[in-house]
């Protein structure tokens, strides 16, 4: 699985409060969650991000709150893929959970520039920048994480396993 | 080998002899818990399972607590979807409006979580229970709706930071400065992934409400989990709630630490987070003057009841200044009770707050409280960042109650000396 887009880039500490803030919590629906994602800093977000964009952060992305909600309007915004130093852990359970692409990688996150134009292979865990000519190895998961993402999330994956 | 508490309950509900820090693992849950934000999107993820009830409807909590009473249509629609589900399911722990409280105030003062426990809940601030000494954490929706299916979830056994508590604190010093003072320490991801296990002589002399203030931001250092050590304090704590039989699991002495940080506890002064990250933390006595406009005094992490009655004893007699809101939260109908009982009501209203329902409302800038650009609060809360109370221009300082009632009196940020 490949995902291909322009970067949009954000820093340390990206909390779940300005992925999606509670004020739009008193709704659960995937698209109206996406129409305010990031908008409380950066409010071009929702106007100028096309299907298959990138976001690439620094360090603790998706701190704070465990609203799956987070992901889930990244996701719905049409992000592919999300790259970062770290992530908080709740959102990064929360991703694999609901198929978000995740990627912890410093020297991608170091190097990588808003608007650059960004390839990622999942399978290899490969990441190039082909703005900068640039190529980035990325931790691959841990194979039980692996299974859960094949199985298309986390139900699908324990369904199975009860049904064993 | 020897284990961390936290590893000696994670291996007992996985069923195994040992686990250590790194193994993933399914473990047992003794409570899955939602709220009205969290547990929608879980029931819509439930549905997709094939079943047509949870594992054990004695051990799943929804409360309906953020935007509870009902803020608005939007949120009526989700409290009732949570009431419906809750209905079909015949869930034993569900809380309605009138019941309900704030949810990591109530579970405990409910008797639902003990010693020794595994719980899960879809809202961060899951990790308070660790004061009572069980593995308690947060999750997102879909954990939440796989552990009401099947009554597992799988976790990555968490490598643990000790530290290691000594000494008593001052008066009006507490359990939120100490965490304060960490956070400010090691940073918002100084614990990413891993467990904040609290230990140490300091420990006896922490009521069990600083303890669950603790556990409650452990999550706002990154932490999987905060977790104390159970004492005659928290037995008793556990028989007046009604809790289950207590599983006591205890450190061996030779488990294994990241990392081991020794704190004084005498030497903590009144701490204030300044916008917008909880690790931005300063002595309150090396503050500028900054005027404010609201308090708020409540929420999952300061909203029991020695809580209020520190606030009250400095409001007692005082006006909080003029043009200042100051809103008071009791975080459950019980705390509400006594506090009203206690006649702490009557000093709050001489006072010049307002008291409200129980209700998370402010905290995450649901309703209740919300700061209109350029406004600044003082609050009791977790978290400062960026448009979590109002306006996305409006400032949140973190603060004891201790603080945040001597700031409203101040009208600025001020300690219990400065007034």
């Amino acid at each position: 699985m490949k995902a291909k887009g322009n970067v949009f880039r954000y820093y340390d500490n990206v909390d779940t409060d300005v992925i999606i803030p509670a004020r739009y919590l008193n709704t659960s629906v995937a698209s109206e969650l996406a129409a305010h994602c990031m908008e409380d800093i950066d409010k071009d977000f929702v106007k100028n991000v096309k299907k298959g964009d990138i976001i690439v952060a620094g360090a603790n992305f998706g701190c704070g709150s465990s609203r799956e909600h987070a992901p889930l309007a990244i996701k719905e915004s049409g992000i592919s893929c999300v790259i970062a130093t770290t992530f908080a852990r709740i959102f990064y359970r929360n991703s694999i959970n609901i198929g978000l692409p995740i990627l912890e990688c410093r020297e991608a996150s170091e190097k990588i520039q808003a608007g650059d134009e960004v390839e990622v292979d999942f399978d290899s865990g490969e990441i190039k920048d082909l703005t900068l000519g640039l190529t980035f190895k990325a931790e691959p998961f841990p194979p039980f994480m692996q299974a859960i993402i094949a199985e298309g999330g986390l139900i699908n994956y324990l369904s199975k396993e009860e049904g064993k | 080998m020897a284990m961390t508490v936290s590893e000696k309950i994670l291996s007992h509900a996985a069923g195994l002899d040992e686990v250590h820090a790194g193994q993933l693992i399914m473990a047992k849950l003794d409570m899955v818990l939602g709220n009205d934000i969290t547990s929608p999107v879980a029931i819509g993820e439930f549905s997709k399972f094939n079943t047509d009830r949870v594992f054990d409807k004695n051990k799943v909590a929804l409360v309906p607590d953020h935007f509870a009473p009902n803020k608005d249509i939007k949120a009526a629609t989700q409290c009732q979807c949570m009431r419906n589900f809750a209905r079909k399911m015949d869930i034993k722990n569900y809380f309605e409006v009138g019941e309900m409280g704030v949810e990591h105030a109530l579970l405990p003062e409910k008797g639902l979580v003990t010693a020794g426990d595994v719980v899960i809940g879809a809202d961060s601030h899951t990790c308070t229970y660790g004061a009572l000494g069980a593995f308690s954490t947060g999750v997102g929706s879909t954990d939440m709706a796989a552990g009401m299916a099947t009554g597992k979830a799988w976790f990555k056994v968490p490598s643990a930071i000790r530290f290691n508590l000594t000494g008593k604190m001052k008066k009006y010093v507490s359990g939120k400065d100490l965490i304060l003072h960490i956070i400010g320490m090691i940073g918002v991801d100084g614990a990413l992934y891993k467990t904040m296990e609290f230990q140490g002589d300091g420990v006896s002399s922490l009521t069990m409400d600083d303890r669950f203030t603790i556990c409650n931001m452990a999550i706002e250092a990154g932490a999987k989990n905060g977790i104390f050590p159970v004492d005659e304090q928290t037995l008793a704590y556990l028989k007046e709630a009604g809790a289950r039989e207590p599983r006591i699991f205890t450190s061996d002495p030779d488990a294994s630490y990241e990392k081991v940080i020794d704190i004084d506890l005498s030497q903590l002064e009144s701490t204030v987070s300044f916008p917008h990250l909880p690790e931005n933390t300063h002595l309150v006595k090396d503050c500028p003057e900054i005027k404010i406009d609201q308090v708020v005094i409540g929420s999952c992490t300061n909203g029991r009841l020695s809580d209020l009655r520190i606030a009250a004893d400095i409001l007692k007699g005082r006006h909080i200044a003029s043009g200042l809101r100051c809103i008071v939260i009791p975080a459950t109908q019980k705390i509400y009770r006594q506090a009203m009982h206690e006649g702490l009501f009557d000093i709050f209203l001489d006072a010049g707050c307002v008291i409200s329902t129980p209700t998370c409302g402010p905290c995450l800038g649901g309703y209740m409280g919300i700061l209109a650009e350029g406004e600044r609060c003082v609050s009791t809360t977790n978290r400062n960042f960026v448009g979590r109370m109002g306006h996305v221009k409006s400032e949140v300082y973190l603060a004891s109650p201790a603080v945040a009632a001597a700031s409203a009196i101040a009208g600025k940020i001020a300690g219990p000396a400065d007034i």
